[in-house]
């Protein structure tokens, strides 16, 4: 009960962090076609920039700056890289990301060093929120479900409930007419791909000091977001916050379950001593996500709540 | 004049078809029969050996992205389950395990391709359904998902320390023990020069035709009636096929295999490897095998900082040259041949300038950085000149280098487009 409850509390805010890396991959994604590559790039910029600037002032100004930088970063990148690369197609554009996040990746360890850096939760916020079953639940882990929720509240206020969500939404489907009515559509591209950074760069704010920021961090995250954005369907805001939900729980729900193949498949006569008998539930959580990816594209191709099968 | 007379019209001669066809491989067959007369070092077979492997792995990375139309960010993993079985097949033959104490050595890339071609059709046939931007997912994720299980199947992958094997066993083919690297150079070569022409061969067959046509426009494909899924599919196999003959010629080579060559670090490089050397043509993959091999082996000696030269000459090709250094070394070629060869070389020496100005600039950034972060102290001094971070000699030279290459670059493409 114990690992139950904790692996849901874990779960919900390793997903919801999932989320906001996933939300700002499919905006991008669902509007410029392009799949940012680089993306968990940006949410490793995130993690550095703040350990930067919580290092010369506080978290909390980090908190607001980082993304704003990250964000900046992302429009630069999309206004002179991404926008020469797009007539010469989809591919392309993915071949730029890739080769970008080679290049944060070493620009990174040049500036931070190979190792890991000492950036940390902020002391107002480290101690426990509660206990449960005589185990404590850190308070900064319910800081990021409640940022988390606000930003997901924001972001949707933003898209359905404001003009510029309105303009963005018409862009998505027919720029051309957007174009036509007056609106300047790649200053728009540029500002959703700015936006999804900065999405990905809040992340990193609030991940960087419960895991470890280092330049390994984007290789470690990137293909989990993936995941996330194909099995909640291409392009479904809705699809990656249930997509990140599952996996987010799925990941660290299975990390508590100490049992292996043997003990669920003993009655078909699987022992400890073979190799398949001997793999432990909690050393497969890692691969999990992908196992489910592929499942999902054998049986259901379209992603949880996709559309259009792609 | 009836369409048949047409169609012979626009045929290629029978010299043309010599030049364009038979020529590259005679001249390539010289070459790697003259190598070793050259009496070339341990060091050079060693490079040598890593180029061949990876010429047949770039090239079978572009069966399916540049002919295929498929990007792949998990192709290293039919590289490695094809290496995997032949290091097998090797400590199989080292114990004579029923027939294979009568199989030579020699022969492993066989098994290697058969391995690779299993794992294709077995992998392929979910993925292959879709292309696009579908197909690139779930290939990174089926990489992800099969680099994490090789550490949980510890009696095929071996683990961390990976598996083993000895080349010297087994019968000796062409008089070859396989001992001496010399010997193991006829190996590579041979192999080689079977994976290329093989895969030339497989551009000239109906199915590499379609592959090619499904990659512009599968909608037509079907319309005249054949299965696009069903043509990537099989071309999957073949690329997975041909990547296993590069894993089993590593595995003779090196003699081990461990799971990180099937992880998605050497994915990401065999892309690269394409790309750079342009995948719109056949060569181009063998350009970029051999440009990468050797900075690999030689510019990680000069410099730590090599992956991002890499990433920024990746970048580079793909924002100004998306038909890779066989493009640029094809656009050249076409150049001094056109009308106007004269203008055209002067712009060219000129880009040529502005970049290497660029280059240098960079490099002037980049080494001054990396020492700066290492933090021994270590100064950058090329040519004797004692470049420290301090120094203001060194933001001077990195300033002029790069204002006056991007300056001399926006300067010939303002001449490029007053001339058009």
């Amino acid at each position: 009960m114990e690992t139950l409850v904790f692996g849901l509390l874990n779960g919900v805010s390793y997903g919801l962090l999932l989320f906001m890396l996933s939300s700002g991959l499919t905006l991008i994604f669902s509007m410029m076609g392009v799949l940012n590559f680089a993306h968990a790039s940006f949410y490793m910029l995130g993690a550095y920039f703040a350990f930067t600037i919580s290092g010369s002032s506080s978290f909390w100004v980090a908190l607001f700056i980082a993304p704003v930088l990250v964000g900046l970063v992302g429009a630069v990148v999309e206004r002179y890289g991404l926008r020469k690369v797009h007539p010469n197609g989809h591919v392309a554009e993915l071949l730029f990301t890739f080769g970008l996040a080679y290049l944060i990746e070493e620009v990174v360890k040049i500036v931070y060093g190979k190792t890991a850096v000492d950036y940390r939760i902020p002391e107002l916020l480290n101690f426990s929120a509660f206990q449960v079953y005589g185990a404590s639940f850190p308070a900064y882990r319910l800081f990021i479900i409640v940022i988390a929720v606000g930003m997901l509240i924001g972001l949707w206020f933003l898209l359905k409930r404001t003009r510029a969500g309105l303009i963005i939404q018409a862009a998505l489907t027919h720029p051309h007419m957007v174009g036509h009515l007056g609106h300047n559509v790649p200053l728009i591209f540029m500002m959703v791909f700015g936006i999804g950074c900065a999405l990905a760069g809040l992340a990193g704010v609030m991940a960087g000091n419960i895991f470890v920021t280092d330049p390994a961090m984007a290789v470690q995250m990137g293909p989990i977001v993936f995941v996330v954005v194909v099995v909640g369907g291409i392009g479904s805001l809705e699809g990656a916050f249930v997509a990140s939900l599952v996996i987010g729980l799925l990941q660290n729900l299975a990390v508590g379950i100490n049992a292996s193949f043997a003990d669920i498949f003993g009655f078909l006569g699987l022992t400890e001593m073979s190799e398949v008998g001997s793999i432990n539930i909690s050393s497969l959580a890692p691969v999990l996500p992908f196992l489910l990816l592929v499942l999902i594209l054998i049986f259901r191709p379209q992603g949880l709540m996709g559309e259009k099968e792609l | 004049m009836s369409d048949q007379s047409t169609y012979q019209r626009l045929a290629p001669s029978r010299g043309q078809k010599f030049t364009q066809r038979t020529l590259p491989f005679i001249i390539l067959a010289a070459i790697l029969l003259a190598i070793p007369m050259t009496g070339p070092s341990r060091t050079f077979y060693t490079i040598a050996h890593q180029m061949g492997i990876n010429v047949v792995f770039a090239l079978s990375y572009n069966m399916i992205l540049g002919k295929g139309g498929l990007l792949s960010f998990g192709h290293a993993v039919y590289f490695g389950l094809g290496g995997y079985l032949a290091v097998h097949a090797m400590g199989w033959i080292e114990d004579e395990v029923g027939i294979w104490g009568s199989i030579p050595v020699f022969f492993l890339p066989v098994v290697g391709f058969v391995g690779g071609a299993l794992a294709g059709a077995l992998i392929g046939w979910p993925s292959t359904r879709k292309a696009g931007t579908t197909f690139a997912m779930i290939s990174l994720g089926v990489a992800e998902l099969i680099f994490a299980a090789a550490f949980m199947f510890d009696s095929f992958f071996g683990g961390e320390q990976g598996i083993s094997g000895d080349r010297m066993n087994g019968i000796e083919l062409f008089g070859l023990s396989m001992g001496p690297i010399a010997e193991v150079y006829w190996f590579i070569a041979f192999w080689m020069f079977v994976g290329i022409l093989g895969m030339w061969a497989f551009t000239r067959t109906p199915l590499g035709k379609l592959s090619e046509a499904t990659r512009d426009n599968a909608q037509r494909v079907q319309f005249i009636g054949y299965n696009p899924q069903r043509v990537r599919y099989m071309v999957f196999i073949f690329a997975g096929g041909f990547a296993g003959l590069a894993g089993g010629m590593a595995a003779v080579n090196y003699e081990i295999f461990t799971p990180d060559a099937l992880s998605l670090i050497p994915s990401g490089l065999v892309l690269i490897m394409a790309y750079v050397g342009g995948i719109t043509y056949f060569v181009g993959p063998i350009f970029g095998a051999i440009l990468l091999t050797y900075m690999q082996s030689m510019l990680s000696d000069f410099t730590e900082a090599w992956l991002l030269y890499l990433g920024v000459l990746f970048i580079a090709i793909v924002m100004y040259a998306p038909r890779g250094i066989a493009g640029i070394v094809f656009g050249f070629i076409d150049g001094i041949r056109g009308s106007e060869s004269g203008i055209y070389i002067k712009h060219w020496a000129l880009n040529l300038l502005g970049i290497l100005l660029m280059l240098i600039g960079l490099i002037i950034l980049v080494e001054v950085s990396v020492r700066w972060s290492n933090g021994y102290g270590d100064i950058y001094e090329p040519f004797g000149m004692h470049l420290s971070h301090t120094n203001p000699l060194t933001w001077f030279l990195f300033l002029v280098a790069s204002v006056a290459g991007i300056a001399l670059s926006l300067f010939v493409k303002k001449q490029k487009e007053a001339t058009a």
